[in-house]
């Protein structure tokens, strides 16, 4: 199993049985292939659907039909559409219970940054603004250092941010870290096979270990 | 009653210095036919273009953007469109990015008459540099003020000789909220009916915002 397939393993293990769920573009899109059977969830597409199914095949691609990313889609069961201001509504009104997105840097107070690489990269922000303030819980996934190692979980972020205080957990190759309130990062479950000593080392924030450290099992 | 006409005579509508909302989310509702009418039949310049992503590149959004005409852009994500990206870069156009929601909702505003919006979305990030914050209780809002047009191009699926409307799937986006915020609204549409032939029940759009219709293919 890859990083990134572990990774979306053990966050679709966070969803609950009528969870409204929001799921990033890239990485974050794949958790909807790990839902359990005996989890009932709906997706949500912030540009106007609710009960998002899997992709279309060939003949039923239509237009009328995509999710976030412009991908051709079906809808589930008890789907429904609507226009964007109702989608933001949804989003931003608190009514969807677990939002999933990428980060490129997330720090101890629970602030992220996926937006924009200043002078490289500003694709816009999209609806990650609204989702990270608006949903119930939200959920990283990310690995857990950047492609030439450098630790992209920080004492403080440094690239332009996408909310303040919002994060509740991050989900990387490496450990399950959740965001304490007013305490800063608990460590709950690390990697098979590696330490304590080897996640903090990847990390630059201070890691406060959970007396019930597990495993991560997916 | 009728208000069926060409897309060549609704783009002789557009005024240089206007502000032109143009519906749609990436490809899905986009109103192809008017602007490809836009960049290749009128000669209007120094255009503002208020869309959720400016399109693809695929599209003829593309094209106006890459032509020079356009000088301000708004918008919330412009990753599928490179050339929106370039311009923001180099200074050529004034692009402005906005949280998704926040869009939708400042279009909503200019509408709905309403004076602005109260939002916590973009807090603590870039997006309130420059605005109004509000306390209200214990927690603090961003003021974001209305946001109308000269112009909205959108796009439906089917539209009766009163401009009521039918738009299909997740095509609603931001096709509904523009058709309420500009002076003059055209929607493109692939069926055009007479007046009767909706049922009022499955009306997306009031006919009464619609100033005219363009049907594809003619």
């Amino acid at each position: 199993m890859n990083k990134r397939e572990a990774i979306v393993r053990r966050i679709a293990k966070e969803l609950k049985d009528g969870d409204v769920v929001n799921l990033g573009v890239g990485m974050p899109t794949m958790v909807a292939n790990y839902i359990p059977d005996d989890i009932h969830i709906m997706l949500q597409a912030e540009n106007g659907i609710l009960g998002v199914g899997p992709n279309a095949d060939q003949e039923d691609k239509t237009l009328d039909c995509i999710d976030a990313g412009g991908n051709y889609v079906t809808t589930v069961k008890g789907a429904s559409y609507f226009d964007s201001s109702f989608s933001f509504c949804i989003i931003r009104g608190g009514h969807v219970d677990v939002t999933v997105l990428g980060a490129l840097e997330v720090d101890e107070k629970g602030n992220v940054a996926n937006w924009m690489i200043p002078g490289k990269k500003v694709p816009g922000m999209g609806g990650a603004m609204d989702l990270v303030v608006g949903a119930k819980k939200v959920i990283l996934a990310m690995e857990h250092v950047s492609k030439d190692g450098a630790p992209k979980i920080l004492k403080k972020c440094k690239l332009p941010l996408t909310a303040v205080n919002v994060v509740k957990t991050i989900v990387t190759d490496m450990a399950v870290i959740d965001v304490v309130p007013d305490k800063g990062l608990l460590l709950k479950e690390i990697a098979p096979g590696l330490t304590v000593e080897d996640v903090q080392n990847a990390t630059e924030a201070q890691l406060h270990v959970s007396p019930d450290l597990k495993v991560i099992h997916v | 009653m009728n208000k069926l006409i060409s897309a060549g005579e609704a783009v002789k509508k557009v005024k240089d210095g206007d502000a032109i909302m143009i519906g749609g989310f990436l490809a899905g509702g986009h109103p192809e036919n008017l602007v490809n009418a836009l960049l290749n039949t009128s000669t209007a310049s120094d255009l503002a273009i208020i869309s959720n992503d400016t399109g693809t590149t695929e599209l003829s959004i593309y094209q106006l953007i890459k032509s020079g005409r356009v000088k301000r852009i708004f918008a919330s994500y412009i990753g599928s469109n490179p050339e929106t990206g370039r311009l923001l870069m180099t200074g050529e156009a004034k692009v402005q990015l906005f949280p998704q929601g926040t869009l939708a909702e400042k279009i909503r505003a200019g509408g709905a008459g309403l004076g602005g919006v109260l939002t916590p979305v973009g807090l603590g990030t870039v997006v309130e540099e420059g605005k109004r914050k509000i306390e209200i209780g214990e927690k603090n809002y961003l003021l974001e003020m209305p946001l109308k047009a000269n112009v909205a191009f959108i796009k439906a699926q089917k539209a009766d000789e009163t401009g009521n409307l039918i738009i299909n799937g997740s095509s609603r986006n931001f096709n509904v909220v523009m058709a309420t915020a500009a002076d003059y609204v055209v929607a493109e549409v692939d069926e055009y009916v007479k007046a009767g032939e909706i049922d009022p029940n499955d009306v997306t759009v009031p006919g009464i915002f619609i100033d005219n219709i363009v049907k594809v293919g003619q």
